[in-house]
């Protein structure tokens, strides 16, 4: 039983922390089209501000392997777990898979408007980048704690 | 590591010497020319010509526009790198002395672009016509033809909804006729024959039913006017294709019209200057701000050249700022830059701050391959194109720092594309290697790995307050050194001591730090001591002690933004295991297949879309957060920026670089 709380666990924190991703590069990439419309020049950098909401899903997907390595699935031996510790590594992966989700659907926004910088005043690219580089500070205190967490549950 | 320092330099010269200087000014382009208010003195009017030059510039360009769309370049995916083409003098006379030619050329290119254009729309409206005119076809009478003696025919069409036994009806009461040329889903095509008494009442009749002129006017048969605008049609497509070719040999003049363009656009530039100066009946007067060790040189030109009036003076406090520093730390003037150049009384950290940078960045990316490919890639790109322009050129020197700490740290944590050495040993050869770290693992212990970024990013953090009491000392302001910078380092690094001796940190770092109980109660005091002079001190601006006291607290709980900016290395750590976590997914995955050879094919494949996949996104990373981390909590100790760039009246060209030889 333990290990289907553990595996839910790791889900979670792949498909939350992914959503959020997911809709937060969408969000970026449709302002990111529209800029291209005008000036295609602008690609490159446009291209970056749209791929910065997509770590998110990327530390989801670190703590969800962390966790199947950590409860022996990915090697072929699943561990024999208690209810208890299960439900202990799906707490743990919680923080990034919530926070994942709403950070990044947020700075997908933040980047978009971020875009809107760099399409007026691409000069500016450096400042603009900064933006949504701050909402990201708290998936990365998530996944600080998610880490932590996953790999002090002894198995 | 430092800003330029800039003169003011003044020049008073004859009038007639006016364009010479600033074409020679324009050249070396060294001076900022400031633009002073003063209607005391009359300016020189050259708005006019200014105007001619960049409506020239425009027409060039426009031709460069229209060869592009006609007889396109080849461009590889690398030309980009290579700069602008180098020009010399004797080439760069022979356009400015054939600048008419060229234009003439220009105006060419543009008159077939033109009639192309024209060509083109009339093509467009010829094939609606013959659209129009097809169901008409099958009548076999000039449609112009209005009738005989004693009829008139006329031709029009219906609604579909007509039918022919209402036309029938329609006609019936008169001496009439019609014949339907042809119909469609929607219309029938009619001709009408009626005699001339009857014509006004049948016509009344028919418009009720809905009878209207053809959508075309027709000259003869429908077929004869089908053919004329068919032959028309022909002679148009042949114009186009005689004028294509024209346009298209002019190519070979695009270097020509290149730099033409350029070279209108300087002198435009030029005049735009000129008609900023302020000028007396046989003098002018110039002034701006030139860098310290040009400063010299220029005013030598322009006495001996010019006979001209030149006196170098300091500056004021809004000289604009330029950077200059050794190769290794003018690789972070774009970063630098990006966030604000320094203000009158800050330095140029750029040297620090690239130390810090590269150090960092490596821990990010963190592995060796990694390392090796970035920093490879970049010195071959430096090296084979040696036109690239400045800024890339600088970006490039600094992503090979960083590729070469990023080796760095692959190597002291073990990664060399991740876990492949393992995963290829032991899947394809049956063996156990594991390269070892030459410090630890961090996914084996990520909790020192931890430690270790906070320690890291304390020295980062610590090393920006240091830096702003640098700039309190060298400002001899003690006090504020004492108050504002002294004060902290006690209070923080008190902080820090009685924290590593309590048990919530030994949970982490697995043993406590121990001290002596002297050493224990000095850091206390240290921090009360520093605490208090912060709380008093803080608000010394203010006369009311209240007040005072009041700023001093709220100074007081900026430790928590400490706090903060110190877990924000952390992200040091997540960065860190990000990249080693997914490379070891990617080398999983392709062993999935196991071993054979197809599936080292499979393997092969899958490790490198993967591993290029991470390289990309977590290079994306780091270097996002590595800005972020510099400008943030970096700079936020001791930097503001917002200084002014220094932009000197130079030759701003598109395509050419004029060579000194």
């Amino acid at each position: 039983m333990g290990l289907v709380f553990a595996l839910l666990g790791a889900a979670a924190a792949v498909f939350l922390a992914g959503a959020g991703s997911a809709i937060g590069v969408g969000i970026a990439g449709q302002s990111a089209a529209g800029v291209v419309t005008e000036d295609p020049s602008k690609f490159a950098k446009v291209l970056i501000m749209q791929l910065l909401p997509g770590t998110q899903g990327i530390y989801g997907l670190l703590v969800g392997f962390l966790t199947l390595s950590s409860i022996g699935l990915l090697g072929g031996n699943a561990a024999d777990i208690s209810t208890a510790t299960g439900l202990l590594i799906l707490a743990a992966c919680l923080p990034i898979g919530i926070v994942g989700l709403i950070s990044g659907i947020y700075q997908g926004k933040t980047s978009a408007a971020a875009i809107g910088i760099v399409a007026r005043k691409p000069e500016q690219f450096g400042k603009a980048m900064l933006f949504p580089a701050m909402v990201e500070t708290y998936a990365i205190l998530a996944l600080l704690i998610s880490i932590l967490a996953v790999t002090a549950i002894p198995v | 590591m430092a800003v330029m320092k800039m003169k003011r330099v003044n020049i008073c010269a004859l009038r007639k010497h006016r364009k010479r200087i600033l074409e020679a000014l324009q050249h070396m382009g060294v001076m900022e020319i400031e633009v002073v208010k003063d209607d005391s003195m009359d300016r020189i009017e050259t708005a006019p010509q200014k105007a001619v030059f960049e409506r020239r510039k425009r027409e060039a360009e426009q031709a460069l526009e229209i060869l592009d769309e006609y007889a396109p370049v080849k461009k590889g995916m690398f030309d980009s790198l290579n700069g602008k083409r180098e020009i010399k003098k004797p080439d760069i006379d022979r356009v400015v002395n054939s600048a008419e030619n060229i234009m003439s050329i220009c105006e060419s290119v543009r008159q077939s672009k033109e009639s192309i254009t024209n060509a083109q729309g009339r093509i467009l409206s010829i094939k609606s016509e013959l659209e129009a005119l097809e169901p008409w076809l099958p009548c076999d009478i000039p449609m112009d033809y209005e009738g005989t003696l004693r009829t008139d025919i006329s031709f029009g069409t219906v609604p579909a909804s007509v039918t022919e036994e209402i036309l029938d009806e329609a006609v019936k009461d008169w001496t009439a006729y019609y014949e339907i040329v042809s119909r469609d889903k929607n219309t029938k095509y009619l001709i009408l024959v009626s005699l001339k008494e009857c014509s006004e009442e049948l016509n009344a009749k028919m418009r009720k039913l809905g009878f209207a002129k053809p959508a075309v006017t027709v000259r003869g048969t429908p077929a004869e006017h089908s053919k004329r605008l068919m032959s028309e049609q022909n002679g148009l497509n042949d114009k186009i294709n005689e004028l294509t070719k024209k346009i298209q040999s002019f190519a070979s003049r695009r270097g020509d019209i290149e730099a033409v363009s350029d070279y209108y656009g300087v002198r435009a530039e030029k005049y735009g200057v000129l008609g900023t100066l302020m000028h007396t009946g046989k003098t002018f007067f110039i002034t701006g701000y030139v860098p310290e060790k040009y400063a010299e040189g220029l005013r030598r030109t322009m006495e001996e050249s010019f006979d001209a009036a030149a006196e170098v003076s300091d500056c004021g406090d809004d000289a604009p700022a330029e950077l200059e520093n050794s190769e290794f730390a003018s690789s972070f003037e774009p970063v630098l830059e990006s966030y604000g150049l320094p203000k009158k009384n800050e330095f140029d950290p750029s040297a620090i701050m690239g130390a810090f940078y590269v150090f960092l960045f490596g821990l990010m990316l963190s592995d060796a391959a990694y390392g090796l490919i970035i920093s490879a890639a970049c010195f071959f790109v430096l090296k084979k194109f040696g036109n690239i322009s400045d800024g890339m050129r600088k970006s490039l020197r600094m992503f090979m720092y960083c590729g070469l700490s990023t080796l760095f740290w692959g190597v002291m944590f073990g990664g060399y594309f991740g876990d492949a050495v393992t995963v290829i040993a032991k899947t394809f050869f049956n063996k156990d290697i594991e390269i070892p770290a030459l410090w630890f693992v961090p996914l084996k212990d990520p909790m020192r790995l931890l430690i270790y970024s906070m320690l890291f990013g304390l020295i980062h953090l610590f090393t920006g307050l240091g830096l702003k009491g640098y700039m309190y000392l060298r400002d001899k302001d003690v006090k504020g050194f004492v108050c504002d910078v002294l004060s902290w380092f006690m209070l923080l690094i008190g902080l820090l001591l009685i924290l590593m001796q309590s048990s919530i940190y030994a949970s982490l770092a697995g043993n406590a730090l121990v001290l002596g109980s002297f050493a224990s109660m000095a850091a206390k005091v240290m921090a009360a001591a520093g605490a208090l002079i912060i709380l008093f001190t803080a608000g010394r601006s203010s006369k009311n002690i209240g007040k005072r006291l009041a700023k001093g607290a709220y100074s007081l709980y900026d430790i928590t933004s400490w706090l903060s900016d110190l877990l924000s290395y952390s992200r040091l750590l997540a960065l860190g295991l990000a990249t080693g976590v997914i490379a070891q997914v990617i080398n999983q995955m392709g062993a999935m297949a196991g071993n054979g050879a197809l599936e080292i094919a499979v393997f092969v494949i899958v490790f490198v879309v993967g591993h290029i996949f991470n390289l990309a996104i977590n290079l994306l990373g780091a270097y996002v957060h590595t800005n972020r981390l510099q400008y943030v909590e970096f700079f936020g100790k001791f930097y503001e920026g917002g200084g002014r760039k220094f932009n000197p009246f130079r030759e701003n060209t598109d395509f050419v670089k004029i060579k000194e030889d």
